[in-house]
């Protein structure tokens, strides 16, 4: 590579070179990962599994793929017999019989070779397209069914493009590299056999070009891995810059940044431009070598042909045999440049499928679920333990009881642990010690289904799902009638600006919540949560980004609301925390205080009374 | 009540949703792109027309050496003849060597720059632009159009032009060998030819909804992942699947329509060389047998016909490529054309005071010019001062802040900075006097540094240093290779309260002559917003602040607030004086909410 590598280790100087930062050891591409030569153990039983249920079109697909190339194959021999069994009648006598005879049979095998052409397409697209409907199904479940911990740690980027780019390189592969493969490999052994059967002496020489043919295909087959790998590497690069940059317009825009961000652009265009052209560069000598390797065989044939053929040793027909197989022989051989890169990714693809697929999810489901119809809501803490890294506890060892009907607000620094207790309550993790229960049934021995009904979390992230507000509202309980929806509304005082939006309640949210603003989207999601009327309702932040009026509607709102249902309130601003009924005060996964707000505003020298004082102040 | 819309988009520019036509006029049009490389497509077009040339002339020498040596046993004439044949084949190989050389070098360039000119382009458009095109639509015309037009110019364009002289070429040199058979020929091709360009109309429809179909499947995909939260907390995950799988069906169903025309199109272009050679082979054994052809001839012939088998049956492939690329061309002019509507002008402020003036100020969006989020606004802040925008969710605050920096541009009235309207200054002039923190902070995957210094990219270790230390993100440092850590979505993850303070140090590094602050703090933990509001103060002390504020803390940065209500300023002073005047900014921000006097139990 010519290119300047993007990471300096040596530390770049501020504005140049080393712009995109290091990260660590394991500073590794994402599209790199997995891809070796070939096809690995991951990918190779994920195919399998994939085929398994099409067996017997498979068996078909490969009895007609035969068909197909003997026929195929077939025509220059009985080209070879027109000319040499069909000629000499008529010369001698005018008899056309012996030769319509063989033109019947190339018209036969002609027709055989259409037909079983046509099978084989049709059925090879009907094979691979069901198998890619089902790697999608079985990914898209896949991931919905993987603990929001993974999808953390994996960034949607990664899942959507395990969606899309690599069912497109398994699309890609199952279109044209099976094809080409079978076809190819059927050419070369059956061009092969043929060849050697019309004549082994000039079989021999034609086929004396196998080595440096092996040769050939090898230094390619490796070169062609190791400038894959680096293209990609420098799409990906291209790709990021250039959607980062899109997406965050805005800022580039405001800070004048579009120079600078030119000249990162044109370099990274640049290393994409220098590989790809590495790559072309190795098949614009690998597809001439190829046809130098035929073209003087196919000159070595004619010499040494012509010279048999003169002696007598083989017949006209043999000679133009010979030349009509030999054309066929190199094609293929070209042609495996063309899907060798197909095959690679796709086997990359596969790879970073089976890695996905074989993640088990971090919560699994219970194997006899536990019965909880109608729950109460009490939520206890039992000694649990949680830490997201091995040896960092978040919470060390926490105990605690939320009676039924009770609201809970949490309160502490950033880091305190306040969003880990949430996420254990809804089960987006398991705790690593101690148990956490619904009802006295631990949460680990409830199907999803069943709990997700009963505990319901909204956090700052209102994701919004292209679709209708009101599609939006009803997420969590899809039978809702419109007037229930239009009830949850007007409950969390989002009734006001939805019927203002121009179609109301039918307003296409699209674009990942359009125009609506922050405080809007977020009204959307407190209204589907309290339409989906969960006996547990946990707020994380979800009144952060409203103002002052819409949250005071929405508390408005939560004292009704939260009368006869268990509530975990995780605010920053203490005014949130008003409605509680128990403030608990955390710090380093601990709670260090719990009571009523009056009785801890009340504790002198108490952290939530000094928090209190100093939010008081700020309001002077 | 709002009025009925119209439905007619109103919006200028293009339509993301909307495919445009496909004409050759487009491709035409980006014909400029292809100067540079002149000479090395007149190569490439030369070595091609050479490749016809051997591929005929090849054929040949063998009709010479089975007539010659084989039949008329001539044998010296067999040495010189298969050293000819050999030179013929090397020379082929020379010139496909040559053409794919040349070829990789003009065409990667020709990709790559026009890759850099649609990026300069995007980055000039306005956000009016950006906001109605996602930055997946942007992306597939930077990658899959890109390639699209670069196959055609390096390999569509090339042999939709060789294809066609090698195959009048060769169907002339068949007619010439033995014309009854020649004319077997040329009409086994009409019906190819039509054929071809019935098919390839049919599926480009096909294709296009095929397309179509795994744009809405990507989507269904990437919201089962950014929402997976949502899904989960609701448990909904059987019925985005269920969702998924039913677009997943309707993909496969037109992907098998797809398959079953191809698969009859492609038989059908296999077959018709075949029946050709069955032809070929019945008249021409005749020929040989009563004399009127040699054996020569025969083989000659066959070969050449089946070398026609390629450039005719690989038509519908490039018929197809062609419309790829136009309908490429196409999407990509579609960006050209789209003028940058927010230029720059030609002043610029040498010594900023910044005093900022919001004269009459009406603004719109594009596609709904009936419904104004500002009318007829009028504000002042003075140079050194700082003003705070309180107003309801969606009163059009952030807008407000955005108008000044030309991210949008006013629809009446006009924006001032020191007496000047903002869209006479030069952009870069205004832009570098402006710098705005936003509420939800973008971060680039690029280092920590590269990330602060977006406004001032020849900031010194200092500065920075000091910038991170008015928004309290020594954070920094701590990061495992300090200023040079990746951060961003490629990068090192940092928290929302942490990425608020970067864009804070952001705007801060920028030095600008106006400051503006989003709702910067509202991620802050109560501690953190404290001590980023004492240095903040700082800061505003020296620059003309326009800080947009929920909270009453935020409020007490400004030295006035202005409150904003049905897209006019209605009220200003101070926060007290507010506080005591005027009820509804006491609704909006007394008590911070949620007093019990206030709200009713």
């Amino acid at each position: 590579m010519s290119a300047p590598a993007p990471t300096d280790p040596t530390g770049p100087a501020p504005g140049h070179g080393g712009w995109r930062g290091r990260l660590g050891p394991a500073d590794g591409e994402d599209d790199a990962e997995g891809l070796t030569a070939g096809t690995t153990v991951g990918s190779r039983r994920l195919l399998a599994r994939l085929l398994r249920p099409f067996r017997r079109a498979l068996a078909v697909l490969v009895a007609v793929v035969l068909v197909e190339n003997v026929a195929r194959l077939a025509i220059p021999y009985l080209v070879k017999e027109g000319i040499d069994a069909g000629i000499p009648p008529i010369r001698e006598r005018d008899d056309l019989a012996p030769l319509l005879g063989i033109v019947a049979v190339v018209l036969l095998a002609t027709l055989l070779q259409a037909v079983a052409r046509h099978r084989f397409l049709v059925l090879q697209g009907q094979v691979g397209q069901r198998v890619l409907f089902e790697v999608r199904r079985r990914v898209f479940r896949h991931f919905q069914a993987l603990s929001p911990a993974f999808h953390d740690e994996y960034t949607s980027g990664r899942v959507v493009s395990r969606q899309t780019s690599d069912v497109d390189a398994i699309y890609e592969m199952l279109e044209s590299g099976f094809d080409g493969l079978v076809t190819a490999a059927l050419t070369l052994l059956g061009t092969a056999g043929i060849l050697l059967y019309l004549d082994v002496e000039l079989g021999l020489v034609a086929l004396a070009c196998g080595p440096a043919l092996a040769l050939l295909t090898n230094w390619f087959r490796k070169a062609s891995a190791r400038s894959y790998r680096v293209t990609r590497e420098k799409v990906a690069l291209v790709i990021v810059h250039f959607v980062e940059s899109m997406g965050g317009i805005r800022a580039v825009q405001a800070f004048r940044r579009e120079p600078r961000n030119e000249e990162i652009f044109d370099d990274v265009n640049d290393q994409y431009r220098a590989a790809n052209l590495v790559a072309f560069r190795l098949v614009s000598l690998f597809m001439p070598g190829i046809r130098l390797v035929g073209n003087v065989t196919i000159a070595v044939v004619l010499l040494y042909g012509g010279y048999l053929a003169h002696e007598g040793q083989v017949t006209v027909g043999v000679l133009a045999a010979f030349l009509l197989y030999l054309r066929q022989f190199f094609e293929p051989m070209m042609e495996i440049s063309q899907f060798y890169n197909t095959f690679q990714s796709a086997s990359a693809a596969l790879e970073k499928l089976a890695g996905v697929l074989d993640q088990r999810p971090g919560v699994p489901e219970p194997e006899r679920p536990a019965a909880l119809d109608r729950a109460r809501g009490q939520v206890r803490f039992e000694h649990v333990a949680f830490g997201y890294v091995p040896g960092r506890p978040v919470l060390p060892d926490l105990d605690l009881d939320v009676p039924a009907g009770q609201t809970v607000a949490l309160v502490g620094t950033t880091g305190a642990g306040k969003t880990t207790l949430a996420k254990l309550a809804t089960r987006f993790y398991d705790p690593t010690g101690g148990r956490v229960l619904l009802d006295g049934v631990d949460l680990r021995d409830l199907a999803s289904e069943t709990l997700r009904s009963h505990v319901v979390m909204v956090t700052q992230e209102n994701y919004l799902f292209s679709g209708t507000v009101a599609d939006n509202i009803r997420f969590g309980r899809p039978e809702a009638t419109t007037e229930e929806v239009v009830e949850a509304a007007r409950a969390v005082g989002a009734h006001k600006f939805v019927s203002a939006l121009p179609e109301g309640y039918d307003t296409d949210v699209a674009n990942r919540g359009g125009r609506l603003s922050a405080g809007q989207r977020q009204l959307v999601a407190f209204a589907r949560a309290f339409l989906a009327d969960p006996a547990v309702l946990i707020l994380d932040e979800a009144t952060s980004s409203l103002d002052v009026p819409s949250e005071r509607l929405v508390q408005q709102a939560l004292r009704t609301v939260l009368a006869d249902r268990t509530a975990v309130i995780i605010a920053h601003r203490l005014s949130t925390v008003e409605v509680a009924d128990r403030v608990l005060v955390m710090e380093h996964g601990r709670v260090v205080e719990d009571g009523s707000p009056a009785e801890l505003v009340g504790r002198s020298g108490g952290r939530y009374a000094g928090l209190h004082r100093a939010w008081a102040d700020s309001l002077a | 009540m709002s009025s009925v819309r119209t439905t007619a988009p109103s919006a200028p520019g293009p339509d993301p949703q909307v495919a445009p036509p496909a004409d050759v006029r487009s491709l035409w049009r980006l014909r400029g792109y292809l100067r540079p490389y002149l000479g090395s497509l007149t190569l490439m077009l030369v070595a091609a027309l050479g490749g016809v040339a051997l591929s005929i002339g090849i054929p040949l020498v063998t009709r010479a050496i089975i007539d010659g040596p084989v039949t008329a046993g001539d044998l010296s004439a067999l040495l010189p003849l298969c050293g000819l044949a050999l030179a013929l084949g090397v020379l082929e190989a020379v010139l496909v060597w040559a053409r794919r050389w040349v070829q990789s070098g003009a065409v990667l360039g020709l990709e790559t720059t026009l890759r850099h000119d649609l990026y300069a382009r995007l980055q000039a458009l306005p956000m009016a632009f950006h906001t109605r095109w996602q930055s997946g639509q942007l992306l597939s015309r930077a990658t899959t159009d890109l390639s699209a037009i670069r196959r055609f110019s390096g390999f569509g364009l090339l042999f939709l032009l060789t294809n066609a002289v090698q195959l009048v070429a060769t169907t002339a040199v068949l007619l010439h060998l033995y014309w009854p058979l020649g004319l077997v020929v040329a009409a086994a091709s009409v019906p190819i030819v039509w054929l071809s360009m019935r098919f390839e109309k049919r599926y480009v429809v096909v294709s296009r909804a095929v397309q179509d179909e795994q744009g809405d499947l990507a989507t269904l995909a990437e919201e089962g992942a950014v929402g997976i939260r949502v899904v989960k907390s609701f448990g909904r995950a059987e019925h985005v699947s269920r969702q998924y799988e039913q677009a997943a069906g309707r993909l496969l169903e037109t992907s098998l329509t797809k398959v079953r025309l191809a698969a009859r199109f492609w038989t059908f272009l296999g077959v018709i060389p075949n029946l050709a050679v069955v032809v070929v082979l019945a008249l021409g054994a005749v020929g040989v047998g009563r004399g009127t052809l040699t054996p020569g001839e025969l083989v000659a012939f066959i070969t050449l016909m089946l070398s026609l088998v390629w450039p005719v049956s690989s038509l519908g492939v490039i018929l197809a490529m062609s419309q790829e690329a136009m309908t490429a061309a196409a999407r990509i002019l579609e960006i050209f054309d789209t003028e940058p509507d927010i230029v720059g002008g030609t002043r610029v402020l040498e010594r900023p005071r910044g005093h900022l003036r919001f004269e009459g100020v009406g603004f719109a969006f594009p596609d709904a010019p009936q419904e104004p989020v500002l009318r007829d606004l009028d504000l002042e802040v003075r140079p050194g001062e700082t003003v705070a925008l309180v107003g309801a969710t969606g009163s059009g605050k952030t807008l407000l802040t955005a108008l000044v920096p030309r991210l949008w541009d006013v629809t009446s009235g006009r924006v001032t900075l020191d007496g000047v309207d903002v869209r006479e200054l030069r952009l870069e002039n205004l832009r570098a006097l402006v710098a705005t923190a936003f509420e939800e902070p973008t971060l680039f995957s690029m280092s920590a540094r590269e990330n602060l210094t977006l406004g001032r990219s020849d900031a010194t270790d200092a500065e920075v240093a000091q910038a991170l230390e008015v928004a309290q993100a020594g954070f920094v440092h701590d990061l495992p290779y300090g200023l040079d850590t990746r951060i961003g979505e490629q990068g090192m993850a940092l928290s929302g309260g942490q990425r608020q303070r970067l864009a804070l140090a952001r705007a801060v590094l920028a030095r600008p002559a106006v400051l503006v602050l989003d709702d910067t703090l509202s991620a802050l933990d109560v501690h953190t917003e404290r001590l980023v509001e004492d240095a903040l103060r700082r800061v505003l002390g020296a620059t003309t602040g326009l800080v947009v504020a929920h909270r009453a803390s935020t409020v007490l940065l400004a030295d006035r607030v202005a409150l904003l209500a049905d897209g006019r300023v209605t009220h200003v002073g101070t926060h007290h004086e507010l506080l005591e005047t005027v009820p509804a900014y006491r609704e909006l921000l007394a008590a911070d909410a949620g007093t019990p006097e206030d709200v009713p139990a």
